[in-house]
């Protein structure tokens, strides 16, 4: 283990970009998933094509081809940016179809009759949503929203394969400079758990908080 | 498909504004495609020369061998990951402590961890300890080792679905333990469990992606070294991603087609374990009631 803590710098600076690059991609994939969510129950029909098939393309995609093709297709057409962004750009795009398709399913899972009376009162289409539906529906989503956090940070071990300096990339560094792989990746295994889990409490948690009392 | 609660028709003013909105966002999508298409054409991606390799039988056989061993990796490691998956939530599910706590710590560690990280330890670090294996298997590796994991969660709470009633008539016909399980339990949740493992191979064949970095000649590989002999890595690129959509399109299609069957059938909702895998994550209000259940 002396492995782990010789390097515990690097560990620690992998780990702060693990974080870094779920975090700002998760609040991103958040703003772009209600959005697609939206134009998917929209009643305008070239919004609701854009929405599914923003969702179906990406989602079917491996995240790894989605990397590849922003870093090795896209300088191709003028568009290059750092790995970091790149990585963020990616994570974002195919975070947000697994959020748009759960909020989706949050918002049909709002009553129909909340829809009529809102209606009834004279509120206008993304006034229902945005005052009645959503608040409801983002409350059903919690736990699945927490999960896909939970997959965000593991998939963003993937921007290790487009050299950005992460968990991943750190244990893989560190096993290959001192041939001591098993403690090398127990280290970052751990690092990943101590994430991962706390997540899971935390999204137990805010579901606890927002749930309402009936 | 309208969403239900739009069910209620719109008034003539709301259906003036949704056509006018129409209209809008149809001549914005139009533009939006014009400049991507002008730009993919100022930059010479259109032209013909970077798409005609694919028209060339040695590039087609290049990529459909590529397919094929793309699907062979995720076949043997979906039958493997359910061997482990099985294993693990009868494990789970166990009288015996030790043997629960076992099942328990795998499936924890496994499942909390990145599978790139498993798959970088299988090629990377087993070999240094004296393991030797084909490309192949290393990638197949880490592939059923996290899969196994991710199973044996769906597997537990398909068994944990079942009415206890199904366990207590066995019991009380004097079946054992393991009789009730195989002749009662388990013929009933495997059937329910089916369409959360079609969604599970979805991911597990965009997984086989990973195998690139190891070098591991499968389909994403492929495209790379196709993009770069060519010179035309978007072109490629572009090729894989279609092949990889209309596999897991049709695949999605088929677990959804069951899922809806089966709720007509049961009643019940597709099994939803947390943060089991993103697919798995979409689940309705059934769903959440399942959860809440186990």
């Amino acid at each position: 283990m002396n492995v782990v803590v010789d390097n515990l710098d690097v560990f620690l600076a992998g780990m702060r970009t693990t974080v870094e690059l779920s975090v700002l991609s998760f609040a991103i994939a958040f703003v772009i998933g209600n959005i697609a969510a939206a134009f998917r129950v929209s009643p305008v029909g070239p919004l609701r094509l854009v929405g599914t098939t923003y969702v179906e393309l990406i989602r079917n995609t491996p995240l790894l081809v989605l990397m590849f093709m922003m870093v090795f297709g896209l300088p191709s057409i003028g568009f290059t940016y750092s790995f970091y962004v790149s990585a963020i750009v990616v994570l974002s795009a195919y975070t947000g179809t697994f959020v748009g398709e759960t909020v989706r399913s949050g918002i049909n899972s709002v009553s129909r009759g909340q829809v009529e009376a809102a209606r009834a009162l004279g509120l206008t289409f993304p006034q229902v949503l945005r005052l009645v539906v959503m608040p409801q529906a983002l409350r059903t989503v919690v736990a699945p929203l927490g999960g896909i956090f939970i997959a965000l940070l593991k998939n963003s071990s993937l921007a290790a394969t487009i050299s950005v300096s992460e968990l991943t990339s750190a244990a893989e560094q560190i096993g290959t400079d001192t041939a001591q792989f098993v403690p090398a990746y127990l280290g970052a295994a751990a690092a990943y758990l101590m994430l991962t889990i706390p997540s899971g409490f935390a999204t137990a948690w805010t579901e606890r908080k927002l749930a309402i009392k009936r | 498909m309208t969403a239900p609660f739009l069910g209620d028709d719109l008034g003539p003013r709301g259906k003036r504004l949704t056509r006018i909105v129409s209209a809008v966002s149809a001549a914005a999508i139009l533009a939006f495609i014009a400049i991507a298409l002008t730009r993919l054409a100022d930059k010479g991606q259109l032209d013909e020369a970077r798409w005609r390799p694919f028209t060339q039988w040695p590039v087609q056989k290049f990529f459909l061998e590529g397919l094929r061993v793309t699907v062979t990796v995720a076949v043997v490691s979906m039958v493997g990951a359910i061997v482990v998956g099985a294993i693990m939530a009868l494990a789970r599910l166990s009288r015996t402590p030790p043997v629960r706590w076992a099942a328990t710590a795998y499936v924890e560690f496994f499942r909390g961890v990145p599978l790139i990280l498993l798959i970088f330890f299988s090629a990377l670090g087993l070999p240094r300890y004296g393991v030797e294996l084909t490309l192949f298997w290393y990638l197949a590796l880490g592939l059923i080792v996290y899969n196994g994991a991710v199973l044996g969660e769906i597997f537990r709470a398909g068994i944990l679905s079942l009415d206890r009633g199904q366990s207590e008539a066995a019991y009380s016909l004097g079946m054992g333990y393991w009789q009730a399980m195989l002749l009662v339990v388990i013929p009933q949740a495997a059937r329910r469990m089916i369409p959360a493992i079609v969604s599970q191979l979805v991911t597990l064949l965009k997984d086989t992606s990973l195998g690139a970095p190891i070098a591991y000649l499968e389909l994403l590989r492929r495209a790379r070294i196709n993009g770069e002999f060519f010179g035309n890595p978007l072109q490629s690129l572009f090729v894989v991603a279609v092949m990889y959509i209309a596999v897991n399109f049709t695949l999605s299609r088929v677990a959804r087609r069951l899922e809806v069957r089966q709720r007509r059938r049961l009643g019940a909702g597709q099994i939803a374990v947390a943060g089991a895998g993103e697919d798995l994550a979409v689940v309705g209000a059934q769903g959440q009631a399942a959860i809440g259940k186990l």
